[in-house]
């Protein structure tokens, strides 16, 4: 066979939208730098600062990105595979996340501590405590779509609107402090490399490898595209769907401890604020269907750090934390816009009519 | 073959366990905290007055819901709407105009909601999904901060929230033998006015009926004849609207604008038609159910306050749980009914 | 326009892209009659009705109806309800109530709102007229599926309506059920309408019907009265085999009788679909399957595998009594199955040729061992080879394929597992000849190897040519095999069944 060209091979990979956004988006930060007079390319530029509470440390936007963006592409990992399997999103995980953050701290700390700077348990106990609380999730949630087979979206509702309060709870109310050095690691640095970044690639490293070593993929992807061929053909799709929705969960969990470790607390009405959306828009930017099917899971985590790419940009352009959604939002409705059947025919027809 | 008449199906189960539950509710905080006021009238009619503005949103996207769509803007667009009002009349534009810009808004963006669900068949998940984005975003890019509206913003505004109708009897006589008139609030009127007419037009209207079709099943809906686009279009439109009109509602009640209202509003919304009876696939429910739906939200929270010890996150949980209950009861339900053709 | 002629269609085409699904066909119903529009599957019996009622646009002929000048040409439903044609299709929407009746087009009071008393009046005095024992006021999910047929009937009939077309509305219906739906049906008949009546039961075609119009592989093949029309000749004419020109096909026999038995059913039924049967397969024996479309062809065989539970009777492999729950039991004990609908239930469509061949290997091998990569290029790359399956390269999605090679794939998926026991259903649906034959072949082939096959399709001699045993089966049941003189006309026959031709 002939080697295509770059570009057509390009084309037609799944991977053209998000990469042709992130390319997008920085060219924004460079045409930005370039007006307010800064060096070009500052927004690649990566420095070793000097800090004073974690010595030497990498510094630039990138860094700031890869490390900022970090929660929201541990979700999209999760929410891939949910969307792939079931056809449907998980609009509980920033609430689990939440949930597993309090869980995690109220562990730590002993229930009904506001503040400690010793650990009531070992950090292993707490931190495997967090993420099975968040596999627990994703079995009730995976139990309501595929035992039940209701629509995933209703679902996870009952956790959405519930984890956050459970977690609420088991805080006894309280913002819960964890003010130890160890803990704090997980939002902190290894070295100079801030560790979120470092927790995020082991996620998708061992995700990909269990993807590349099992069934698994395939699997998933064959109950997404047609459960009824899938079960003559020897998959339980039941298990199989069940089990994407327990991983969301973990990665969740995985997100949630994160994001804590950030603060150093469990700020219960905060974290995963809005994530579970980031995590859908990662999934549909990355060049995922919605509609289920195959899936990209490379995708996926380049949507998630352009999200946060945009996110970044518009806080440099001076939009605030508030206001940027507006440009989300209309980012969102032009690519799904763009990706519709009936957009699609037209655009077809067009050419159709052209090249006549 | 069995041909069953006057038989009561799955759905008015549900309907009377919505009702009963809410009356066992209400009947237990009676009992457990009687002392402190709960059986007076007006604990009842503050669930109401608190939730007018849920009321008149949980309407719409009961709407929304019987054509199997979903729309989680709403929230989003009642803060919207909340800031557009404070702003607005704080600019020194009259209540009237803006309240009527308010509907206008809510027009316009049902109509691109609608658009995009309807003639672009995009997920409505996702559209609403955007529509939430961009209202809680042009919330924050009208006023990032909490405006108030004061009587000295808008006479008309602050009257009109603060309008008392007394209802002439259920009064009772408080600690210093004061007699106490209940009284509800405009709010109240005007959302069960909306109520009443929803339920008239899912009855009585063609559109009304055109919604359950669709739901049931759009294709055969279409091949009956019907505009399944334009249909759906509608409905996302009617449903802004009213959720415009509880957001003037919700405006009267809190009487200020601020980005971090209402949020979670779409989800009470949509578990108050959920636990009404209303099924997210279409074509089941009635916004009769989801009314007692959120006054079973409002009995829950005022339960929780009246107690007064129990932690904030109550109301969550217990609103969860029976959610989780009437989705898997409902499923149930649709396994017998499968079971049974 | 002929007497009494209420709709005529000359000479209508139809392309669907790579297909020609109808060609020059004539239709002709007259006041008063109910027509049967017969043919197998993919014969365009339901491209034919999409025509008439505007959902697919045909490209060549005119359609002319009653009152109506000049050619007749739908674009949606509703025009075609205009001018008088109306349908039932065989799922019925469920309004609540009996609204069914009106949806779209409610009598409404001057205030522009649904006028409810007049509503269920009409709706009631409507439902008495046609004589269907229903109170309008209750909900219709109450009711049973032919009271909901005959609401969604009664709703056709009320628009005015002279053209009458009924989609297989008795599929899901009991026989008492079906008895009602024909008193309501030659009630109307008798009060004008004309109807167009599809089913795939023979025994109604004759107990209803006037008149019979027969396509296949969309052409016309004929208009019968139904007196000119036996059964054996019907069945002839929608299989395109004439009766007086049997070519007598040998197939070496082999015997296998003295063979153990592979698979034993005893008293299996699936509810609804099959009756109880018992069948046994021996090793190295090829079984047929004959019975038209409906007749729980497909059905027997999917109980057998567990794709669609059996609800009653026992099952043996080798001798021992097994448990099939779902496929992967049946798979795990030597089983495979070819679906007949191949995009709803064979094809995985966005996946390689590739995966599509490994799938079945790889369920059964369990999750956590993945077949290396060679080993799967080595195993697709064999039954390409076999197979013949023309393909630009194992990676291509199969979707992108063509029908008979989609097929091969499906098939190479099962091949992949080396199975004891295989139901092929409707292997050669929709494929060229040459594959045909190949996929024949095949068939013999791996009888010869120690494998058990179950065959089912809708041309005999295709069968004829493999099978050594047929099961017969009508309506639902098992009504007999056939071992010996195993030819078209006798298999027709008993396909056919009730009376037979002098």
């Amino acid at each position: 066979m002939k080697k295509k060209s770059v570009f057509s091979r390009l084309s037609s990979s799944n991977l053209l939208l998000p990469i042709i956004s992130l390319i997008l988006v920085m060219a924004v930060n460079i045409i930005f730098d370039i007006a307010s007079g800064n060096n070009p390319f500052s927004f690649f530029m990566i420095t070793l600062q000097n800090t004073t509470s974690n010595g030497m440390v990498l510094y630039g936007r990138i860094i700031d990105i890869l490390n900022r963006g970090s929660e929201a592409a541990i979700l999209a990992i999760g929410m891939t595979l949910v969307v792939s399997s079931s056809a449907g999103t998980d609009i509980s995980v920033g609430s689990v996340m939440s949930l597993c953050a309090s869980f995690c701290c109220m562990l730590l700390a002993g229930y009904g501590v506001s503040s400690t700077t010793d650990l009531a348990v070992p950090l292993f106990v707490g931190i495997l405590g967090g993420i099975l609380i968040g596999v627990l999730c994703g079995a009730f949630n995976g139990t309501l779509v595929a035992v039940f087979q209701i629509q995933p979206m209703v679902a996870t509702l009952i956790l959405y609107s519930a984890a956050r309060a459970i977690g609420l709870l088991l805080c006894n109310d309280l913002i819960v402090y964890v003010r130890n050095s160890s803990y704090a690691f997980f939002g902190g640095f290894l070295g100079p490399i801030p560790t979120p970044i470092l927790i995020t690639a082991l996620c998708v490293l061992v995700m990909s490898l269990v993807l590349r070593r099992t069934a698994l993929g395939m699997y998933i992807q064959s109950v997404g595209i047609n459960r009824r061929a899938s079960r003559i053909s020897g998959l339980n799709s039941t298990k199989i769907i069940f089990l994407t929705y327990v991983l969301c969960g973990m990665f969740a969990g995985i997100a949630g401890i994160v994001n804590s470790s950030r603060i150093t607390s469990a700020d219960s009405n905060n974290i995963g604020l809005y994530l579970e959306m980031d995590a859908i828009l990662a999934v549909a930017l990355g060049g995922n269907s919605l509609g289920g099917g195959r899936f990209n899971l490379a995708g996926s985590i380049i949507g998630a750090y352009t999200i946060q790419a945009i996110t970044t940009t518009l806080y440099a352009l001076g939009v605030s934390t508030t206001q940027a959604p507006v440009f989300k939002a209309i980012i969102v409705i032009l690519i799904v816009s763009i990706q519709s059947e009936p957009v699609k025919a037209y655009m077809k027809k067009r050419k159709a009519i052209k090249a006549a | 073959m069995k041909e069953k008449k006057g038989g009561i199906n799955s759905n008015t189960i549900l309907l009377l366990i919505t009702i009963g539950l809410f009356v066992v509710l209400y009947a237990g905080g009676c009992i457990a905290y009687g002392y402190k006021g709960f059986t007076h009238l007006q604990t009842f009619l503050n669930i109401l007055i608190t939730n007018a503005g849920l009321i008149c949103v949980s309407c719409g996207l009961t709407l929304v819901m019987l054509t199997a769509g979903i729309d989680i803007s709403v929230g989003a667009l009642v803060a919207l709407d909340c800031m557009m009002l404070a702003v607005g009349m704080r600019s020194g534009i009259g209540a009237v105009p803006m309240m009527l810009l308010v509907l206008v808004v809510g027009v316009a963006f049902g109509c691109l909601q609608g658009f995009l669900i309807g003639y672009l068949q995009i997920q409505p998940f996702i559209v609403s999904m955007a529509g939430m984005f961009f209202c809680r975003g042009m919330t924050a890019v009208i006023s990032t901060e909490q405006v108030s509206i004061t009587e000295a913003i808008s006479k008309t505004f602050y009257d009109l929230a603060n309008m008392k109708i007394i209802i002439p009897f259920g009064g009772y006589a408080n600690k210093k033998g004061m007699i106490m008139q209940p009284y509800i609030r405009i709010t109240v009127v005007i959302a069960l006015l909306v109520l009443v007419l929803i339920f008239l037009m899912l009855r009585y209207t063609r559109f009304g009926r055109s919604l359950y079709a669709v739901g049931g099943n759009a294709t055969s809906a279409a091949m009956m004849g019907l505009n399944v686009k334009s249909i759906k279009m509608r409905v996302h439109v009617l449903c802004s609207v009213l959720t415009s009109i509880g957001g003037i509602c919700y405006c009267l009640n809190t009487m200020a604008g601020s980005v971090s209202q209402a949020t979670g509003l779409e989800m009470d919304a949509i578990s108050s038609a959920v636990i009404g009876g209303t099924l997210l696939t279409g074509g089941v429910g009635n916004v009769f159910g989801t009314f007692f739906g959120v006054l079973i939200n409002g009995t829950i929270s005022s339960i929780v306050k009246t107690n007064g010890k129990l932690a904030s996150s109550w109301p969550n949980i217990l609103t969860a749980i029976l959610l989780f209950v009437f989705i898997v009861i409902q499923s149930i339900f649709a396994a017998v009914r499968k079971r049974g053709k | 326009m002929e007497e009494n002629v209420v709709l005529t269609a000359r000479g209508i085409s139809m392309t669907f892209p790579g297909v020609k699904a109808l060609e020059d066909v004539d239709f002709t119903l007259r006041r008063g009659e109910i027509h049967a529009l017969m043919g197998e599957n993919g014969a365009g019996k339901s491209t034919l009705i999409k025509c008439l009622t505007g959902i697919n646009d045909f490209e060549a002929g005119e359609i002319h109806i009653e009152g109506v000048n000049g050619p007749v040409k739908n674009h949606s439903t509703r025009e075609a309800q205009n001018v008088g044609i109306s349908t039932v299709y065989q799922e019925v929407n469920l309004c609540p109530k009996a609204e069914n009746l009106f949806i779209g087009r409610e009598p409404m009071t001057k205030f522009h709102t649904i006028d409810r008393k007049s509503y269920n009046k009409r709706s009631q005095k409507i439902m008495d007229e046609l004589g269907i024992s229903v109170d309008v006021t209750q909900n219709l999910e109450n009711y049973s599926l032919a009271i909901q047929q005959m609401v969604a009937i009664a709703r056709a009939v009320d628009m005015d309506c002279k053209v009458l077309i009924l989609d297989e509305p008795t599929s899901s219906l009991d026989d008492e059920e079906v008895e009602k739906l024909f008193v309501l049906m030659r009630r109307l008949r008798d009060q004008g309408v004309g109807i167009i009546f599809v089913t795939h039961f023979l025994e109604q075609v004759y107990a209803v019907c006037d008149r019979i119009t027969v396509l296949r592989d969309g052409h016309f093949v004929g208009e019968y009265p139904i007196a000119d029309l036996p059964r054996v000749k019907l069945v002839a004419a929608m299989m395109g085999k004439d009766l007086n020109d049997l070519e007598e096909i040998q197939k070496e026999s082999i015997d296998v009788r003295n063979a153990p038995v592979e698979i034993s059913a005893k008293g299996l039924s699936h509810s609804g679909t099959v009756k109880p049967f018992d069948l046994d397969i021996h090793k190295g024996e090829v079984v047929g399957i004959a019975g038209l479309l409906g007749s729980g062809r497909s059905e027997l065989a999917r109980s057998i595998y567990g794709a669609d539970k059996a609800n009653t009777g026992t099952l043996e492999v080798d001798g021992k009594e097994v448990k099939i729950n779902q496929p992967i039991d049946a798979m795990n004990l030597g089983m495979g199955m070819l679906p007949d609908d191949r995009k709803a239930e064979g094809i995985i469509a966005d996946l390689s040729v590739r995966e599509n061949i490994i799938l079945a290997l790889q369920a059964r091998k369990g999750m956590f061992k993945l077949l290396s990569r060679a080993k799967q290029e080595e195993i697709a790359d064999e039954m390409i080879r076999t197979l013949q399956v023309k393909t630009p390269t194992r990676e291509t999605l199969i979707k992108q394929l063509s029908g008979g090679n989609q097929q091969k794939v499906i098939l190479g998926r099962w091949l992949a597992t080396n199975p004891d026991f295989l139901i092929l259903d409707e292997p050669t649906r929709g494929i060229d000849v040459g594959t045909k034959a190949e996929i024949q072949k095949l068939i013999l082939k791996l009888a010869g190897e120690g494998k058990s096959i179950l065959f089912i399709s809708s041309e005999i001699s295709e069968m004829l040519r493999t099978c050594s045993r047929m099961a017969i089966m009508r309506d639902g049941e098992k009504v007999g095999e056939l071992d010996h003189d195993l030819t078209q006309e006798n298999v027709m026959k008993a396909i056919a069944g009730g009376e037979q031709e002098a």
